[in-house]
């Protein structure tokens, strides 16, 4: 390959001065950046920074305001709307571009399909398939199709999908955000293997310790505007995170509180079995800070459905406050002061193409007035007062949720639940795609609610998480409660252990 | 930051207008353009008003079609329940069960009403609680209600005997209060109250949010199936407003009253900027959209270029343009 250096060693793709508008309103300002051959280099930045909108520049998604884009050092246009694969350059989105109805196999091979003689050869792309996914360890049946699959299984599709594609250049928007550290860690296995044989990766990620771990260089941008390109060898969390915020970060964590043991019982869950659930026990008391640790399909999720009322449950009961709840009724679930935030944002969350205002409050619409009025001045202040309170950055108040960057999002949909002022409150990946900065805030913020008596569930594959916040921690493992860990117990190797099965305890 | 998103919160204010909002009223006044330069009669209050007059029960029955169109149902039924309402009706003024006619009108009136929110809850119940797609199970309606019109009818006609009853009722169509036609002014207060549900209800978030996406209304709390099942009621009860006019009109129905009106409906949604996969409502769009399928044909009348036998044609081709509009707004927005 030619290449012609530029800016450095090896490059081969660079953007210069690049700035970005939308509807006149700027979000990129003149920002460089390059990409060498056989390199991880991290895109770091605050949610609203800009970086997944620099992605979609130099991955053909975006045209640039202006700027320019050097492949091998030549000047390009890239090619609109995904058409730059062809010239070798995969992407990773954010937001899942996968289409619904189609299988995994179809998904990997679309607008590729392979064929022998005009006919599709259907052997050939499963078992391709298939060797793809094994090589990133999962499990995924590679004839499901993707509306049956989990976030966190459409997420592994995307990346199989960008990995298959034998790209030299590939984006990785947040690939990380809904995946456990096991699932990271298989996908790291192949990055740093593609890097050795020469593929150059950006990847976009809130979780620092992944990043210093796997990136060779990083380039932090702040509010649309480059601050700095530096070798990952140079940089330490700390100082990465400073660079993000333009300020120094107190503990990241709160301060522990355990509820009194003489503390009432919120919620009692007995013996709950769901699809792949069996037979679950938990309890929650008033002021706790529970935690819920597991593998990707261990059934977390479900779980916490059936007992918002969300999901069917085959057998069990939920009581909160010892009144039995009703299996699949989440009004009544609701009014008893429950309140479950999902993780799937995209298709469970939010209405993309609805504005802030109707978003925050479809929750808790009774709230803005009688007899079914809605008081436009009530719901404006609940936006003003949510934007404050969860740090909401938009540049343009009216945008419609689809067009927030992702962290923006995940903070509407925080808020949105957080209007109904639940006594019991799950949070399903509380943090998904958000910057440090914020993270410490709605720790603090979770914590705060705590001590104010209300009961929190947290559900999180992000291990310092579950950590840092809860003062209890469930591991469940294929569907069934594996482990409770208290104090001292909690600690990253423990809980690796029984979420891996390598160590069960008796769960009453 | 602050003072930055300030400045841009107003000055997006002029850019912010929604063009698929504003698209059926610029048509309408192109349409009336045209009008005036084919035929200098058209332009008259006389005749705009006689066409608005016209177009009264496509529009309230419409009015309803963007309630069930916008939580992401459709409602092919509504033609076959405007015969079968009318029937009922009329029926019912014709047993003389009740002797003073004006509680006769009164009683009938209350009577379509009733019919037509039942015959809209038959409709949300198939859909909802049969989980049956609201195309096949309208379909099915609209074949029952237009069957069960026929068997009324015998085949014939259902006609109003009474004349002192038609005599009192016929101000309902015919009459006009300052000087503004009834129906004109009922498809106003309709449309007001539409809106008001709509806009500044909790109910009409409800439709919004099931029309956009069913899975976030659920996990919201919202009661999914409660939602879609009011939407098909608040259609029966557009179209029973609808028979109440129309049956004063012509004081008598037949198995062939209504047919196609669905089609006209849902065109009338469309035109107005309400998107066909629900999500979004625009309720004053409606009614400017079975206001311009009227004046279209109209034009055709006045007109001596195209004949009147291809308004059927001229008005599928109105739908598939408004539909290209909408879309290339979309992209540009
Ligand atoms: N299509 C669009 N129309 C209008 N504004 C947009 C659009 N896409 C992005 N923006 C705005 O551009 C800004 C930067 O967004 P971007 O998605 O690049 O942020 P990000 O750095 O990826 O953040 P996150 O960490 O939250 O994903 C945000 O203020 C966002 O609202
Ligand atoms: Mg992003």
């Amino acid at each position: 390959m030619l290449s012609k250096p530029l800016g450095g060693d090896d490059v081969v793709l660079s953007a210069q001065r690049i700035s970005k508008s939308f509807s006149g309103v700027q979000v990129l300002f003149s920002v460089d950046f390059d990409l060498r051959r056989g390199e991880i280099h991290a895109l770091m930045g605050e949610n609203g920074a800009g970086k997944s909108t620099l992605v979609k520049i130099l991955s053909g998604f975006e045209p640039p305001s202006s700027g320019e884009i050097f492949l091998d050092g030549q000047p390009v246009k890239l090619p609109a709307n995904g058409a730059a694969e062809a010239l070798g350059i995969a992407v990773i989105h954010q937001e899942f571009n996968l289409a619904e109805h189609l299988t995994v196999t179809e998904s990997l091979f679309l607008g590729r399909e392979v064929a022998r003689y005009g006919i599709l050869d259907r052997a050939y792309m499963r078992a391709e398939t298939r060797r793809v996914l094994d090589m990133l360890g999962s499990k995924i049946n590679e004839g499901s199709v993707i509306s049956s699959l989990s976030v966190a299984d459409k997420q592994m599709v995307e990346i199989a999908k960008a990995i298959s594609r034998d790209a030299r250049i590939v984006f990785m928007d947040e690939p990380t955000a809904v995946l456990s550290r096991g699932e990271a860690e298989a996908l790291f296995k192949q990055v740093r293997k593609l890097r050795d044989l020469g593929t150059s990766f950006v990847f976009v990620s809130h979780k620092l310790d992944e990043v210093t771990e796997l990136s060779d260089r990083v380039t932090v941008l702040r509010d649309g505007q480059w601050v700095k390109t530096a070798p990952t060898a140079m940089l330490d969390g700390e100082s990465i995170a400073q660079l993000m915020v333009g300020r120094e970060l107190s503990s990241l964590y709160p301060k522990k509180s355990e509820p009194n043991v003489d503390e009432a019982r919120v919620l009692s869950v007995i013996g709950v079995s769901t699809a792949h659930v069996r037979d679950a026990h938990f309890d929650l008391r008033r002021g706790e800070i529970l935690g819920f640790s597991g593998m990707i399909g261990s059934g977390r999720t479900e779980l916490m459905e059936a007992v918002a009322g969300l999901y069917p449950r085959s057998a069990g009961e939920v009581h909160i406050d010892d009144a039995l709840m009703p299996a699949g009724d989440v009004q009544a679930t609701a009014a008893a002061g429950l309140a479950y935030m999902t993780k799937d944002r995209k298709a469970k969350g939010l209405l993309l193409g609805a504005d802030m205002t109707a978003n925050l409050t479809l929750q808790s619409l009774d709230r803005h007035g009688r007899w079914g009025y809605l008081s436009p001045a009530s719901e404006a202040k609940a936006l003003a007062r949510a934007r404050r309170r969860f740090d909401i950055r938009v540049r343009d108040a009216g945008v419609v949720a689809g067009r927030m960057s992702g962290g923006n999002q995940q903070k509407l949909l925080l808020a949105k639940v957080m209007e109904i002022t639940p006594k019991i409150l799950i949070i399903d990946e509380p943090t998904r795609g958000i910057d440090v900065g914020t993270k410490q805030q709605i720790y603090h913020f979770i914590a705060a609610l705590a001590r104010d008596g209300c009961s929190v569930i947290v559900v999180s594959s992000e291990m310092p998480e579950i950590i840092g916040l809860c003062t209890r921690v469930v591991v469940m493992r294929a569907g069934r409660i594996v482990g409770v860990l208290e104090g001292d117990e909690i600690t990253e190797q423990e809980i690796m252990r029984y979420s891996a099965g390598l160590k069960q305890k008796a769960v009453a | 930051m602050t003072t930055n998103e300030d400045q841009t919160e107003t000055k997006r204010r002029w850019q912010d207008v929604d063009l698929r909002a504003v698209a059926p009223f610029v048509a309408l006044a192109l349409l009336l353009v045209v009008g005036a330069l084919v035929n200098p009669n058209f332009i008259s209050l006389n005749n705009l008003a006689n066409v608005a007059t016209r177009s009264a029960f496509i529009a309230l029955i419409a009015v309803g079609a963007t309630f069930v169109i916008s939580s992401g149902d459709l409602d092919l039924s509504v033609g076959s329940m405007v015969a079968f309402v009318a029937s009922l009706m009329i029926l019912f003024m014709n047993s003389g069960v009740i002797a003073d006619p004006g509680m006769m009108i009164a009683a009938a009136i209350l009577l379509a009403l009733v019919v037509g929110a039942l015959c809209g809850l038959a409709n949300g119940l198939i859909t909802t609680v049969g989980k049956i797609e609201p195309f096949i199970a309208t379909l099915g309606t609209m074949g029952i209600y237009r069957g069960l019109t026929t068997w009324l009818s015998q085949g014939g006609a259902i006609t109003l005997k009474s004349a002192e009853q038609q005599d009192l009722y016929r101000p309902a169509y015919f009459g006009s209060i300052a000087g503004v036609p009834v129906p004109i002014v009922v498809v106003l207060a309709v449309t007001s109250v539409a809106a008001f549900l709509l806009y500044r209800m909790r109910y009409g978030r409800h439709v919004v949010a099931v029309g956009s996406n069913a899975n976030v209304a659920r996990y919201s709390g919202i009661k999914v199936d409660r939602v879609r099942t009011y939407a098909f009621v608040i259609q029966g009860l557009c179209v029973a407003i609808a028979v109440i006019l129309y049956v004063p009109r012509l004081g008598s129905t037949s198995a062939t009253t209504g047919i196609l009106w669905e089609l006209q409906a849902i065109t009338a949604v469309v035109i107005g900027g309400t998107a066909l996969k629900g999500g979004a409502s625009r309720v004053w769009g409606t009614i400017c959209g079975a206001f311009i399928l009227e004046l279209v044909g109209n034009i055709m009348l006045l007109s001596n270029f195209i004949s009147e036998y291809l308004i059927g044609a001229i008005q599928g081709a109105i739908i598939i343009i408004a539909m290209l509009v909408q879309r290339s707004l979309v992209r540009k927005a």
